[in-house]
C-alpha cells in the first residue's frame, strides 16, 4: 500500500519540466500564442526524442510501456507550461488503439505512433455537448464512416484520427483519405487549436477485437484534462505568488493584505488538497477498474471547476494588468477553459457520478 | 503506487478484526459506566499493541514500532467497529504527546498513564478574553512564591473544564520578557483553591466550554512543563496536535454517506430529494471535496510511511481548513433537504458534543456544531495567513503587535 510516486514517475516529471522551460519560456509561448499555430515543431522533436510521445505504447511496439498514471503526471507538466504541442490528442489515439485494435491492428498503427513518425488525434465529442460513447452518432457503412465531429485537437497537423463512432466503435482514419473536410475554428486555448471533422462516406479502419471498451478512452481523457488543469492551475498560484511580493500598493506589497493572501491560500488549499483525486483517477484506469469511471468524472469535473476558480480568481488578483492581453496569466486561464469545457463539463461529469452511484 | 495492501498488512488486519470482536464487551462489563468501559476496552488495546503505539510502554503504552499503514488499518477498524481506540481526549491527544516531548521523566510517570485512560481528564487553558487568535498577548499570571506558583487570571472557551481534574495551561511568568518569551507551560488542579469554573452556553443550547477564573491559585514549582519562558513554542507542538485530530475522513465520509441517506428519505415535489437534479448535482460537488481530503489524507499517510513527510507539509498544513469546510458544506447541504424541519431546535440528548445523528433535530445540532471546527485549535482565518505565509512564502501581516 503505498500512494505516492516512484523514482522514476518525479524523475519523469522532472526532466519535462526542465526541457519545457528551456524549450519553451514563457517569451517562446507567448510567440506562438500571438501567432496562432498552437505548434511548435521543435518542441515536439524534443518530445519525440525524450520517448515522451510513445510512453504508453507498449515495448514490444517502440513504446515505453507506461500506465495512464504516468501519462497523467507527463499531462500535469504540460498542463503547467502550457506546451504547445498535440500530445494529448496523440496519446489519446495511442490509448483507443490499444483498447480496441485487434493484436494484428496494435502491431501495424503503434509503432509509426511510438516514434512521433506520424501524428494522430482523436475525434470524439459531437455538438457542444455530446461526448459519452453513447451519444456518438457517425455512422458506418462498411469500411465508410459518415458525420461530424467537434473539437477534435490539431485537426490540420494529424496525419490520423480515430473516430468514435454510433454504439460505441472505434474507427481509424488517414487523414489523406477522401471525403474529409476539416474546419478549422478559431479556439480560444491558442496552444491547442482545433477543427470540425466532417466525414462523409470517409474509408476508415474499424478498431475490432481489442479488450477495451471506448468509455475507458473518455475516462482516460477526462483524467488527462483534469491533470493538465491542476498543473495550469499550479502555475497561475505560481505567478500569483511572485505579483503579490512584487506589486506594491499603499507602502506594502499586496501580499501582505489579508485579502490577497486569503485568496491565495484558499485557491492553494483546493488545488493542493485534490491532488490525489487524478491521481487516484488515473491508477484507477490500470488497476481498479469498477472504480475508475466514476473516478475519472469526479476529477474531470472537481478539478477543472477548482481550476477555473483559481483562474479567474488569478486574473482579479493581477489587477488592470489582469485584463490585458499581454498578461501571461491569460494563456493559463484560457487553457482551463479548454480543459473544463471539452469531453464534458462538471455538470455533465457529475450527473455522470450520480448515475454511477446509483443515486 | 500501489492500492492493494501486503500480506502482511492484509494478515495484520485479520487480526485487528478478531480483536475487535471483543467490542462491545458481554458479560458483568457490559453494564458498568461507559468511561469504565472504554478503560478496560483501551487496556486490552494496548496489550494487544493496537492502542497508544506511540508511547512507550512504562508510561502505559504499547509502544510498537512505526508503521503508518498499520496505523490506517487499526484506525479504519476501530472506527468501523465503533470501539474505543487512541482516545481523543484533550490529555491524551493533546497534553500527552507534549509531555512525551518536554515533560520530566516524573512528570511522564505520574501524568501519562492516567491521561491515557481517562483516570485523570484534562482542560486546556489557552484562550483568554483578550487573547484569542492573538494567543501570545495572553495576561493571566503566574508569580513564583518560594515553592509555588501563584495564578491569577481568567481562561475562557475551555471545553469540558467542569468535568476536569486538571488543566494544562498558559501563563505569564516573566513579564519583563518580550510577548512570546515570557510564558510558560503549566499543569493546574482543578481542585486547587481559588479556581472557579463558569459553563457558559454555547449557541447549540448546550453547555461545552467555559470560563475559568483564577484568584491566588496556589501549585508546586514543579507543576512547569520544560524551562520557564518556554511554553509558546511548546503550545505551538500542541496546537499541531489539536490540528491534525480535527480533520477525520471516516468521519467526513461517514457524514457524507448520511447525507446521501438523508436526501434518500427527504420528499421534493412529491418524489425522493435524491431524484431532483440541483440536489444530484450538489451531492456530487460535495463527493468531490469529501474524496479530495480522503485521497489527500492517503497521499499524506504515504509520504509519512516512507519517512518523506516533508514532501506532505503543504497539504499536511491545509488539512484543518480543508476538512473544516468540506464538512461545513455537508451540513449546510443537509440543513437544505430538512426544508421547514430545519427550524427544529436540537433534543435535550442531541446537545453537547458533536456526534452522528440523522433525525431532523440531530442534522439541526450537526449543522450549529460545524461552526466549532471552523474556530477551535486556530480559526480559518488564521489558518490561511500560515498557509499563505509559511506554505506560499507570502510577506507576514503588519503587526503592531509582533
Amino acid at each position: 500500500m503505498d500512494f505516492g510516486l516512484s523514482e522514476e514517475q518525479e524523475l519523469l516529471q522532472e526532466t519535462i519540466r526542465g526541457f519545457a522551460q528551456k524549450e519553451c519560456p514563457t517569451t517562446r509561448l507567448r510567440e506562438i500564442f500571438d501567432e496562432g499555430s498552437g505548434y511548435d515543431s521543435e518542441i515536439w522533436s524534443g518530445l519525440c526524442e525524450m520517448g515522451v510521445i510513445g510512453l504508453i505504447v507498449p515495448e514490444e511496439q517502440g513504446g515505453a510501456g507506461l500506465e495512464i498514471l504516468d501519462l497523467a503526471l507527463v499531462a500535469e507538466v504540460l498542463g503547467e507550461s502550457a506546451l504547445p504541442v498535440p500530445v494529448l490528442g496523440h496519446s489519446l489515439a495511442i490509448h483507443g488503439v490499444k483498447l480496441m485494435g485487434s493484436e494484428a491492428q496494435r502491431a501495424t498503427i503503434l509503432p509509426a505512433l511510438a516514434e512521433g513518425d506520424e501524428i494522430a488525434t482523436v475525434a470524439l465529442q459531437e455538438g457542444d455537448r455530446e461526448w459519452e460513447p453513447r451519444d456518438w452518432s457517425v455512422e458506418h457503412d462498411g469500411d465508410r464512416i459518415s458525420g461530424v465531429k467537434t473539437i477534435v485537437m490539431h485537426a490540420s497537423l494529424a496525419d490520423r484520427f480515430l473516430v468514435g463512432l454510433k454504439g460505441g466503435q472505434l474507427a481509424w482514419v488517414d487523414a489523406r483519405a477522401s471525403g474529409i473536410e476539416i474546419e478549422p475554428e478559431d479556439g480560444i486555448d491558442r496552444t491547442r487549436p482545433f477543427a470540425t471533422v466532417t466525414f462523409d462516406r470517409t474509408p476508415a479502419e474499424i478498431l475490432e477485437g481489442g479488450k477495451g471498451s471506448a468509455s475507458q478512452l473518455t475516462d482516460a481523457a477526462a483524467v488527462l484534462l483534469a491533470a493538465d488543469a491542476f498543473g495550469a492551475t499550479t502555475k497561475l498560484i505560481d505567478l500569483d505568488v511572485a505579483y503579490a511580493h512584487s506589486r506594491e500598493q499603499f507602502g506594502q506589497p499586496i501580499g501582505q493584505f489579508q485579502a490577497i493572501k486569503h485568496t491565495i491560500a484558499q485557491m492553494g488549499t483546493e488545488l493542493e488538497s485534490s491532488r490525489g483525486l487524478w491521481w487516484f483517477a488515473a491508477y484507477a484506469l490500470d488497476h481498479l477498474a469498477a472504480e475508475a469511471s466514476r473516478a475519472a468524472s469526479m476529477a474531470k469535473a472537481h478539478i477543472s471547476d477548482r481550476a477555473m476558480t483559481a483562474a479567474r480568481e488569478s486574473v482579479e488578483l493581477h489587477g488592470g494588468y489582469g485584463f490585458t492581453w499581454e498578461c501571461e496569466v491569460q494563456m493559463w486561464f484560457k487553457r482551463i477553459m479548454f480543459d473544463r469545457s471539452f469531453l464534458g463539463t462538471p455538470e455533465q461529469h457529475r450527473d455522470r457520478c450520480a448515475e454511477l452511484a446509483g443515486w | 503506487m500501489n492500492l492493494e495492501y501486503s500480506a502482511d498488512h492484509e494478515t495484520f488486519r485479520v487480526s485487528v478484526r478478531t480483536f475487535l470482536e471483543g467490542w462491545p464487551l458481554v458479560g458483568d462489563d457490559a453494564d458498568r459506566p461507559v468511561g469504565e468501559r472504554e478503560a478496560i476496552f483501551r487496556k486490552r488495546g494496548v496489550a494487544a499493541g493496537l492502542v497508544y503505539r506511540g508511547v512507550p510502554k512504562k508510561y502505559g503504552g504499547s509502544e510498537q514500532p512505526f508503521d503508518a499503514i498499520e496505523d490506517q488499518i487499526i484506525r479504519e477498524e476501530f472506527y468501523r467497529a465503533g470501539a474505543p481506540g487512541d482516545s481523543t481526549s484533550q490529555g491524551a491527544a493533546l497534553l500527552v504527546p507534549t509531555l512525551l516531548e518536554f515533560g520530566t521523566e516524573s512528570q511522564k510517570e505520574r501524568f501519562v498513564p492516567p491521561a491515557l485512560l481517562g483516570a485523570e481528564n484534562w482542560c486546556q487553558g489557552y484562550s483568554e478574553p483578550g487573547a484569542g487568535s492573538d494567543l501570545a498577548s495572553l495576561q493571566c499570571s503566574g508569580r513564583m512564591e518560594g515553592d509555588e506558583w501563584v495564578l491569577n487570571g481568567q481562561k475562557i472557551w475551555t471545553s469540558a473544564a467542569q468535568h476536569a481534574d486538571m488543566m494544562f495551561g498558559l501563563f505569564r511568568t516573566e513579564p519583563e520578557a518580550g510577548k512570546h518569551a515570557g510564558i510558560s507551560y503549566l499543569l493546574v488542579p482543578m481542585d486547587a483553591p481559588g479556581i472557579e469554573v463558569r459553563p457558559l452556553r454555547e449557541l447549540t443550547g448546550g453547555y461545552e466550554f467555559n470560563e475559568v477564573f483564577l484568584t491566588d491559585v496556589r501549585i508546586p514549582a514543579e507543576n512547569i512543563v520544560g524551562e520557564r519562558g518556554q511554553g509558546w513554542p511548546i503550545s505551538r507542538a500542541t496546537l499541531v496536535h489539536e490540528r491534525n485530530l480535527i480533520g477525520n475522513p471516516f468521519m467526513m465520509r461517514e457524514a457524507f454517506d448520511d447525507l446521501v441517506e438523508l436526501a434518500r428519505s427527504r420528499q421534493r415535489g412529491g418524489r425522493p430529494a435524491i431524484e431532483d437534479p440541483t440536489i444530484r448535482q450538489r451531492l456530487a460537488e460535495i463527493e468531490g471535496y469529501v474524496r479530495s481530503n480522503e485521497t489527500s489524507n492517503l497521499l499524506q499517510f504515504s509520504a509519512a510511511n516512507r519517512g518523506e513527510m516533508h514532501k506532505a507539509m503543504r497539504p499536511m498544513m491545509m488539512n484543518k481548513v480543508f476538512s473544516t469546510d468540506t464538512t461545513q458544506r455537508i451540513m449546510k447541504c443537509a440543513f437544505d433537504l430538512l426544508g421547514g424541519d430545519g427550524v427544529l431546535a436540537p433534543l435535550e440528548e442531541e446537545l453537547g458534543t458533536w456526534r452522528r445523528s440523522t433525525t431532523p433535530t440531530g442534522w439541526v445540532m450537526q449543522y450549529l456544531f460545524s461552526m466549532g471546527p471552523a474556530i477551535a485549535g486556530g480559526a480559518t482565518n488564521i489558518q490561511l495567513n500560515i498557509i499563505g505565509e509559511r506554505g506560499y512564502g507570502l510577506p507576514r501581516d503588519l503587526r503592531k503587535n509582533p
